[in-house]
């Protein structure tokens, strides 16, 4: 079979393009290099969709940022992810910061951010009292929201696969050959033949792009680090709080998140490799100290845990969104850092549009844009609960204690199109494993169920795909 | 909607005994709930011996202990639902729950225990650098997996925390042909009971190494080795002192965290040291009915005296259920200096019979005193040959001498060198 198109990364950049194509009467496979969709970049961020005002005006950063989030509340209602749209607050501690926030409505209102306001101190610890009373004024953005990244690209990935796109994971890209029509895409001795092929994976880039003999990116791998504080830390701040952005990034911030966690963060580290994603005692003390400036208050007793992530920087500072030099149908999507979880949506119709131009796709007549919720028993009211127990019973089954997931929940998560394969897949799909115990209770409850669905055994079962077991052998 | 006097959150070892306690004090309508497949909480994977020294004179293995009370309880005929879990207790007593059999549960309760044990705490809380491979897991999780599951998570291991789950397990891979590496303590004595130390380490030549701390965890899919350091007296690591161990597992025996988020969203106060509720005598807690016990009260080294803590809380909810209990008048207790907390925080002067304080030490001491004041007067002093943080101690305030106290008054607790 030759696809129309074969996307490269199902991270949250190819998930969207996956989705933006599944609209259209065409073949498509999504190439994953791990065992799940959003293993890399779109897994350990910020979660942040922002409004807009840090990109210079003119930009594809500014302008997929603005057109990205402004889709956002529509895209998280039909792939039925929580989006919270909060609003953020740049905080600012001089008066040369207060420049900075003047310098950077003016940018956001050139690109087109709507409601940006310098608010004093005053308003400013009116609505987050727990911020540092030596902060002067903050940038108040009200369109910018949070959204959980790995939810986003797992729900897009899967409304892809229901609309028909297909999704292969642990084929990871060897080889791009191209005969002058076909490109044939290899993993080793796998391969899928594809008539356009979509670079989108992440600081992995500029490798792939060599493939096919095109030298022109270089990714600058930078590590963020970060730390989640418990639930009964979540309400310490009400918005996102930023610091002023340096040369490295947005800086430390403080933020809810979606699930009501806080989490502080990210540092900014360039590094050479691309797979290092420890975290260093070092560096997690450093955020603290920078995020203490925001909210004095923080301390390491509420941290449940802490998770690197590497963003792709390139030395140009912008998204680079266009057909290689060396191919015309071979399209790189380089360079997605932040803003592009905000830009999602908006990159996969860009690429969409690209393609769909070109080759005169028509649109087809049973897309369907809704991907259906997924059961969250923790939600719902009593009277819910009841009646989804009555139904089926696994939903009566409480696996992980601290999070309140059902067995039910667990067996969907699996079951679902492109679904969960090993305990972090489930993870991050329910939330099993992500409380304050930290799977220590539920831990071995999921391997058993990942063994009994997939129809294994418990010693096959990963962490994350791999060689990442969880246990070794039968005992004596 | 159900009704039951008594609702006992937790089928353990605390729930067990409290629930026998009250049917024996003659509460006929009690229900336990039971978030596992069976009775007997931890105890069930707790396979190796050292339980019932004290409460029952003899050696037992964990599931013997617990099939003690698991007959009683069916003896009685005390109903219990397993596979169930409790979601949300209201402030007037109404306790949900959810099972695959009986779907969501109201029920109504004059009454309710709390018993929800502890949980280990994992890795994120102690920000330890590194990867996130696999081959992490407390040491309760890998006992589940060697006891209960018969699988082993790892071959080569290194463990950091020297707690007593810690060191059993160190002595449990061990004997299931894995290679323990060394236990590493952040602290300069170890948390874990003495005779766990001499038969879970020494006699099998696994190195304690203390006031050592893991600092780096290598490993792309799975572990393939840790970083370890000394620390010093502030606990911050020597530099120069890492070493490189290889091991493809690390199993953290670091503390135990009291269960307490039910209790949280009553809105039951907690003693910030325990980590549990401020109980009186009886156990119970600032909500009147609602009793705590167990390691959800505070976290004990020894399950008998969980057993007996429970027995208190049993017999103080069947007094409550039967109007037994008088307007109380209550006396503080509070630790000093090197005692870190004490178990009852408040006694009822009216009382008619002996209060055992029990308290935890927050270091080693050797010919040691312990002295009990009443508002500053010296009423107790006890010679101790050594007390440590692993063992908790108690001692007995005579009823005779509860009747010389007067309401608001203050019991500290010190202990001398």
């Amino acid at each position: 079979m030759i696809y129309d198109a074969a996307i490269i990364g199902a991270g949250v950049s190819g998930a969207f393009i996956a989705r933006e194509l599944s609209r259209y009467d065409i073949k498509i496979a999504l190439l994953e290099k791990c065992n799940d969709p959003a293993t890399g970049t779109s897994k350990a961020n910020s979660g942040i969709v922002h409004s807009g005002f840090d990109a210079v005006p003119g930009t594809l950063k500014a302008k997929l940022n603005v057109k990205g989030t402004a889709l956002m509340p529509k895209v998280c209602k039909e792939l039925n992810v929580p989006f919270k749209q909060l609003g953020s607050l740049l905080a600012a501690f001089s008066d040369e910061e207060i420049k900075t926030l003047e310098m950077l409505k003016e940018r956001g209102e050139k690109n087109g951010v709507e409601g940006l306001e310098i608010y004093d101190s005053k308003k400013l610890h009116e609505l987050e009292p727990m911020v540092n009373e030596s902060a002067v004024a903050a940038l108040w953005a009200p369109s910018a929201g949070i959204v959980c990244p790995y939810e986003l690209t797992i729900a897009a990935t899967e409304n892809a696969v229901e609309n028909g796109a297909e999704f292969i994971r642990n084929f990871k890209v060897t080889s791009i050959e191209h005969d002058g029509s076909v490109f044939t895409v290899s993993s080793g001795e796998n391969s899928v033949k594809a008539k356009y092929v979509i670079n989108a994976a992440g600081v992995y880039c500029d490798e792939i792009a060599a493939m096919i003999g095109d030298n022109s990116i270089h990714t600058i791998v930078r590590k963020g680090e970060y730390m989640l504080c418990d639930k009964s830390a979540g309400k310490t701040v009400g918005r996102t709080i930023f610091q002023c952005p340096t040369k490295m990034g947005k800086g430390v911030l403080v933020t809810q998140t979606v699930d009501g966690n806080l989490l502080i963060g990210p540092s900014a580290t360039d590094i050479d490799e691309k797979d290092n994603t420890d975290t260093t005692s070092d560096t997690l003390s450093a955020i603290l100290e920078k995020a203490k400036k925001t909210v004095p208050t923080l301390t390491t007793r509420d941290v449940i845990t802490s998770f690197a992530g590497l963003r792709a920087h390139l030395e140009c500072d912008d998204f680079i969104i266009e057909k290689s030099s060396a191919n015309d149908k071979f399209i790189n999507v380089a360079g997605i850092e932040s803003p592009g979880l905000s830009s999602a949506p908006a990159i996969g119709l860009y690429v969409a549009d690209m393609i769909v131009s070109e080759c005169g796709a028509k649109e087809k007549e049973n897309f369907n844009p809704e991907r259906k919720a997924p059961v969250r028993f923790r939600n719902m009211t009593n009277e819910e609960r009841k009646a989804l127990v009555e139904k089926n019973p696994a939903y009566g089954r409480i696996i992980c204690r601290c999070e309140t997931v059902t067995e039910g929940e667990i067996i969907d998560a699996i079951r679902a199109p492109a679904g969960a394969r090993d305990v972090d897949g489930v993870k991050r799909r329910t939330r099993a494993g992500m409380g304050r115990c930290q799977g220590g209770f539920c831990g071995s409850k999921v391997v058993e169920l990942l063994a009994k669905e997939l129809g294994t055994e418990i010693n096959e079962i990963t962490k994350f795909g791999g060689d990442s077991k969880i246990i070794y052998e039968r005992t004596k | 909607m159900l009704n039951y006097d008594i609702v006992v959150v937790g089928g353990g070892p605390a729930g067990m005994a409290a629930a026998i306690k009250a049917k024996e004090c003659g509460v006929d309508s009690i229900l336990i709930l039971e978030r596992a497949e069976t009775l007997g909480g931890i105890l069930e994977q707790c396979i190796h011996t050292g339980f019932g020294l004290q409460y029952f004179g003899e050696q037992l293995s964990g599931p013997e202990y617990a099939d003690r009370f698991i007959e009683q309880v069916n003896a009685l005929e005390i109903e219990y639902k397993t596979d169930t879990m409790v979601l949300d207790i209201t402030e007037d007593k109404t306790v949900y729950a959810v099972n695959k059999k009986d779907g969501m549960l109201e029920i109504k309760a004059k009454s309710v225990i709390l018993a929800m044990g502890c949980r280990e705490r994992p890795r994120g809380a102690l920000n330890i650098a590194g990867t996130r491979a696999s081959g992490i897991m407390t040491a309760g999780t890998a006992q589940k997996y060697v006891n209960i599951d018969g699988y082993m998570p790892g071959k080569k291991v290194v463990i950091l925390g020297s707690g007593d789950i810690g060191l059993i397990m160190a002595r449990r891979m061990t004997l299931e042909g894995a290679k323990v590496e060394c236990v590493c303590e952040l602290m300069p004595y170890s948390s874990g009971l003495t005779r766990n130390i001499v038969q879970c380490l020494e006699d099998f030549d696994i190195p304690l190494y203390l006031s050592t701390t893991v600092i780096d965890i290598h490993g792309k899919d799975r572990v393939t080795g840790v970083t370890i350091a000394s620390v010093d007296e502030n606990r911050k690591p020597i530099p120069g002192s890492e070493r490189y161990i290889e091991c493809d597992t690390l199993l953290l025996s670091v503390g135990l965290i009291p269960e307490n988020e039910l209790t949280k969203n009553i809105g039951i106060g907690l003693d910030r040291v325990t980590n549990g509720a401020v109980v009186d005598e009886y156990r119970q807690t600032d909500h009147e009915g609602i009793f705590a016990c167990g390691n959800v009260l505070h976290v004990h080294d020894l399950v008998d005296f969980v057993t007996q803590e429970s027995q208190i809380a049993g017999e103080g909810a069947a007094k409550y259920v039967k109007g037994e209990k008088s307007e109380p008048e209550y006396i503080f207790a509070k630790g000093i200096g090197a005692v870190r907390y004490i178990v009852p925080q408040k006694i009822n002067i009216k009382n008619d019979g002996d209060v055992k304080l029990f308290f935890r030490v927050g270091s080693t001491f050797k010919n040691a005193t312990v002295k009990v004041s009443y508002n500053g007067g010296e009423i107790i002093s006890r010679k101790r040959p050594r007390l440590a943080p692993g063992e908790m101690e108690n001692v007995t305030i005579k009823n005779s001498m509860l009747r010389e106290f007067s309401e608001g008054g203050t019991i500290e607790i010190t202990v001398e060198a």
